[in-house]
């Protein structure tokens, strides 16, 4: 009971974001409401029991990326794009062609709705933390390897993407 | 937890937004966001996934998504202010250079 009525809170507070941050005109009001979205979606970690995930929703997306999105928004010039038209030309035929998407997606939803039942009884590890750090250092060394990789190379083109003169 | 489709529902609703935000906005930084967004509701899927099947694997995969997340956020933010120094302009349809 209380599972649902958290699932409820956080799925309807997410959506109700997301379109809002689509639709506002204001880029400052739209990064907000992503905040409250991915704010929101943490709590739906928390209530699967992934807490480090939690943890890391938190801090790397509300507290890096944001922050980051938010100072770019400061540095670009805001008011002259807030009595501009907010959506492109083709806009009806994108949204069309996005409505069409969804409904294959919920095609698929129908069509294999009969496999999606309860599941099995999962077994949940009760140190999710350390269970996420032994996979990650075990099983998935290179992976993680190789995302520290990305990350580099990501570094080294945002601090040269910040140049001067490019 | 509650049946799976629950959330695989609420994944497909935030991707939906998230799809209409990049392809019917002008402006590049809600493109962006829009993307965070997509990335965000893909998590969603994985982490229920990997709650259904009792294992970490989902949740790991989700964290390989958020250091993906934030590498193009990283970038894509450089290549914005990149942009707006030399054409003073953030809006997709105003960046035409290579149109003929």
């Amino acid at each position: 009971m209380l599972n649902a009525v958290l699932f409820y809170f956080f799925a309807v507070l997410a959506v109700a974001s997301a379109i809002l941050m689509v639709t506002r005109r204001n880029i400052i009001h739209g990064a907000v409401f992503l905040i409250t979205t991915l704010l929101a979606t943490a709590g739906i970690f928390l209530q699967l029991q992934a807490e480090f995930l939690f943890v890391v929703q938190i801090i790397l997306y509300v507290g890096g990326i944001m922050v980051l999105f938010v100072f770019v928004i400061m540095l670009v010039d805001l008011d002259l794009s807030l009595h501009l038209v907010q959506f492109n030309r083709q806009r009806f035929v994108a949204g069309a062609l996005a409505l069409v998407l969804a409904a294959q997606v919920l095609g698929a939803f129908w069509v294999s709705r009969s496999s999606i039942g309860p599941g099995p009884a999962a077994v949940v590890a009760p140190q999710n933390t350390e269970a996420v750090g032994q996979a990650l250092f075990g099983r998935y060394m290179l992976p993680f390897e190789i995302a520290s990789i990305l990350l580099l190379v990501a570094m080294i083109g945002a601090v040269v993407m910040g140049k001067r003169r490019i | 937890m509650l049946p799976i489709g629950n959330y695989l529902f609420l994944s497909f609703t935030l991707f939906t937004i998230g799809v209409i935000g990049v392809l019917t906005r002008r402006n590049v930084i809600v493109m962006l966001m829009s993307i965070e967004l997509i990335l965000n509701a893909v998590n969603i899927n994985l982490i229920a996934f990997s709650r259904y099947w009792g294992g970490v694997d989902g949740q790991i995969f989700a964290i390989f998504v958020i250091t993906d997340a934030a590498a193009e956020a990283a970038v894509g933010l450089g290549i914005i202010l990149a942009f707006f120094r030399n054409r003073d302009t953030v809006l997709a349809d105003e960046m035409d250079l290579l149109k003929w």
